[in-house]
């Protein structure tokens, strides 16, 4: 007898479609449920930053937008009695003093020169951070060699005036120093040649460059007072940022170098540097320093605070590396000694391009401070942006109750522009860096 | 303390520049440069201000295109440098500037302690009053029992509680950390009036919500005689940039403009002749040429000119002359005779 059983007449054969999860949990009204009202209090708070968002939020778009005025060429146009109605930002301001606020008073003449400057401070800028850039290492040469040298002499007219006797000296003190290199190269029992080399290297770039910040190209000169507004805040958070990071370096492995002295040397320094306030640093620099200098000698007023900030800029940067370099395990250096590497090889191609992938987040943090800090130079009277606009809302011809705030608001935008553009960038350097980690 | 040390510093500078400074010396570095460098402001509406271009623009800037008028015949050949309140002097004293033309209050501590000259008084300041329209006050002596809103920690505070004091007047003393916060509190009624220095309370006045409803008292209750400074130890120097004011002055007071200063120069008063150079060597014993008036008045124009230009009818301050009119005007700016 067959106990087989016809399944086929009460097993479905087909899978049922699942049904739809109920809407209470899926769908807008899930969303909002687990994330804005998950529990009573978190219900009260959402409640209350929806109240201060309604607050805030809609008289600043009121304000920077609706009520804004973009069209006017005096005080006039930005004021309610006159305007017939309410005003609220008023970037005619802003409009009619843009090129103040981009170029200062820098001879009108002459301003395509600082747009040389813009442009190639954005091709370095491209060159080094677009990863999939051709040639990036062209693009170091670039941007911490050739674009400041050119960027000197387009800014300034180069043209320095050395004078004949300055290069026989520099010939002179040429020979001695490569001289000195291959008798180094001699004790140290290395190759001479290579040693006069590297020393006949250093001399040709530091020669080209004064070469190059001597010969006369027919610039006019552009005395640096007369510089000011974003040109001058770029150009310090420029230098701020192009020394910082090699002396940071140079000086993070100083500190934790084996030398006695260049180890003293080196804490003496960042700890120095780090124990001061910037604006200290920079009213020493602006205020103190031509007390003194003996009369005849000056050094030029802008470039006081760019020295100050590139130092200040050094010394936090080499904590930073510092941070990474420790964090590196030691079965690191173990290994690259037993490979054979000496210690400028083990440094270059195993300790630090690791250590500085760790510490990119605390490079980026300290260039963003970098670039708000350099806001501080308009306290010791140098013209950036922020001072531009200081000196520019208080002109009669624009004087109107919102001209003020609307400055802020341009300067607000301005550097929240590049300091995000900065943050993201990183973000995603983080990424695509830690991409071997994460398998 | 912090003080202290500061004019410890001020004072070594100022003794050891005293020593080092030859006479004669500035004019023959500034002709050498090609160009004067002058101690600025960074910004005063109406004394200095940048225009949208960039060129500043001002009574006190227009003093230094005055001296570089004299000496180079150009008004341009100056560099400004805009100098904050606490490096001005320090800039002047290390040689940085040549003159400081930045609405500097002319003390006798200033004049002594630091080894600065004041050679002229470009501009008669003091402490002034604004007041509501409809407040109904007329005289700062009808303030009794006003709120007053004032920044802290000024001189400003100190004069204001000593006239109080003087008038045996009672008043109530807002005080802010900030100018700008200062005049934003008045304008929205926190106080009855507002005090600070008068050509401040003329620019303040314009960025109010609704300017007509205020008025500025005549009442000045404090000295702040502005004016241009210049290093101890070089007279000559002090004698050009002494002289470029008063050319100014006797320019307004003869009625040479820059307008009319080419037909002027066939005048036949004795005292224009001299003013512009045709008679006597009066250019030659400062040290320049004998036109060095006639640049003055054909570049910048006459002291009259310039005020009313940059701070004046002619400008959006609209600052009486008061004070600074010429002595023939019951004012204060008396030019001394060129003969």
């Amino acid at each position: 007898m067959s106990t087989a059983i016809d399944t086929s007449r009460f097993v479905q054969h087909n899978q049922i479609e699942a049904l739809p999860p109920p809407n209470l949990a899926r769908g807008p009204i899930a969303w909002v449920r687990e994330n804005l009202f998950s529990s009573p209090l978190n219900g009260l708070l959402t409640i209350f930053v929806f109240y201060l968002l309604y607050v805030i939020v809609p008289p600043i778009i009121d304000f920077l937008f609706i009520n804004a005025v973009w069209t006017g060429t005096d005080r006039d146009a930005c004021r309610a009695e006159t305007a017939g109605h309410r005003i609220g930002a008023c970037w005619a301001f802003v409009i009619d003093k843009i090129n103040y606020f981009t170029y200062g008073s820098y001879t009108i003449s002459e301003r395509w020169r600082v747009n040389i400057f813009f442009l190639m401070l954005a091709v370095g800028v491209t060159w080094l951070l677009w990863l999939r850039a051709p040639r990036r290492d062209l693009g170091a040469l670039y941007f911490f060699w050739l674009f400041p040298t050119f960027s000197y002499v387009l800014l300034t007219g180069g043209n320095m005036d050395l004078g004949g006797g300055f290069w026989v000296g520099f010939v002179v003190v040429s020979a001695l120093f490569i001289g000195a290199f291959a008798a180094m190269a001699y004790l140290l029992k290395v190759s001479v040649k290579s040693g006069a080399a590297i020393g006949a290297g250093i001399i040709a770039v530091i020669g080209i460059t004064l070469a190059l910040m001597d010969f006369d190209f027919g610039l006019d000169h552009v005395p640096t007072s007369l510089w000011g507004g974003v040109l001058v805040t770029l150009l310090v958070a420029t230098v701020g940022i192009v020394f910082s990071l090699p002396f940071g370096i140079l000086l993070a492995l100083g500190r934790r170098s084996k030398l006695p002295i260049v180890q003293l040397a080196s804490v003496i320094f960042i700890e120095f540097v780090r124990g001061v306030p910037l604006i200290t640093v920079l009213i020493m620099a602006n205020t103190m320093l031509p007390l003194f200098l003996p009369a005849e000698m000056t050094v030029d007023r802008l470039a006081r605070p760019l020295i100050g900030v590139a130092f200040f800029a050094s010394a936090y940067m080499a904590e930073v590396v510092r941070g990474g370099l420790q964090a590196m395990p030691k079965g690191q250096y173990e290994g690259a000694m037993s490979l054979g590497l000496n210690y400028p090889q083990m440094m270059v191609f195993i300790i630090l391009p690791q250590a500085l992938r760790i510490v990119i987040p605390g490079i980026v943090n300290t260039f963003i401070g970098l670039f708000k800090d350099t806001s501080l130079v308009s306290i010791v009277g140098i013209f950036d942006l922020i001072r531009t606009i200081e000196a520019s809302r208080i002109d009669p011809n624009w004087a109107a109750p919102t001209i003020s705030y609307t400055g802020y608001a341009f300067a607000a935008f301005f550097y929240f522009v590049f300091c995000f553009g900065m943050s993201r960038y990183s973000l995603g350097v983080e990424r695509r860096l830690a991409a071997g980690q994460n398998r | 303390m912090k003080k202290a040390i500061v004019s410890i510093a001020f004072g070594l500078t100022a003794s050891l520049l005293a020593t080092g400074a030859s006479a004669q010396a500035t004019l023959n570095s500034v002709k050498q440069k090609g160009y004067l460098t002058c101690g600025s402001n960074t910004g005063l509406a109406g004394f200095g201000v940048p225009d949208a271009q960039g060129t500043w623009t001002g009574l006190d800037v227009e003093y230094c295109r005055a001296i570089s008028a004299a000496i180079f015949d150009d008004p341009t050949k100056v560099r400004f440098i805009p100098l904050a309140a606490k490096d001005r002097f320090t800039a002047l004293q290390s040689g940085e500037v040549d003159v400081l033309v930045r609405n500097s209050t002319a003390t006798m501590s200033r004049d002594t302690q630091l080894g600065l000259d004041f050679p002229a008084i470009n501009y008669f300041d003091g402490q002034g009053f604004m007041v509501r329209k409809k407040l109904g006050v007329s005289s700062a002596k009808e303030l009794n029992g006003a709120s007053i809103c004032t920044q802290q920690g000024t001189t400003t505070e100190l004069n204001l509680a000593d006239y109080f004091r003087a008038n045996n007047m009672k008043y109530e003393v807002v005080a802010f950390a900030t100018s700008d916060e200062t005049f934003k509190a008045y304008d929205s009624g926190r106080c009855d009036a507002f005090t600070t220095d008068a050509s401040g309370l003329y620019s303040e006045r314009l960025r109010a919500s609704a300017p007509d409803d205020h008025i500025v008292l005549p009442e000045i209750i404090s000295k702040e005689p502005l004016g241009p400074a210049t290093r101890h130890g070089d007279d000559q120097w002090t004698d050009i940039v002494r002289w470029t004011h008063n050319a100014m002055l006797n320019a307004e007071e003869l009625g040479v403009a820059k307008a009319n200063v080419d037909q002027m120069k066939t005048s036949d008063n004795p005292e224009i002749k001299r003013l512009l150079g045709s008679e006597g060597k009066y250019g030659e014993a400062i040290g320049l040429t004998n036109d060095w008036a006639y640049r003055i008045i054909k570049h910048v124009g006459n002291y009259g000119e310039s005020f009313e230009r940059n701070v004046g009818e002619g400008s959006k301050l609209k600052i009486k002359r008061g004070q600074n009119a010429l002595w023939t005007k019951n004012g204060l700016q008396y030019g001394i005779p060129i003969r």
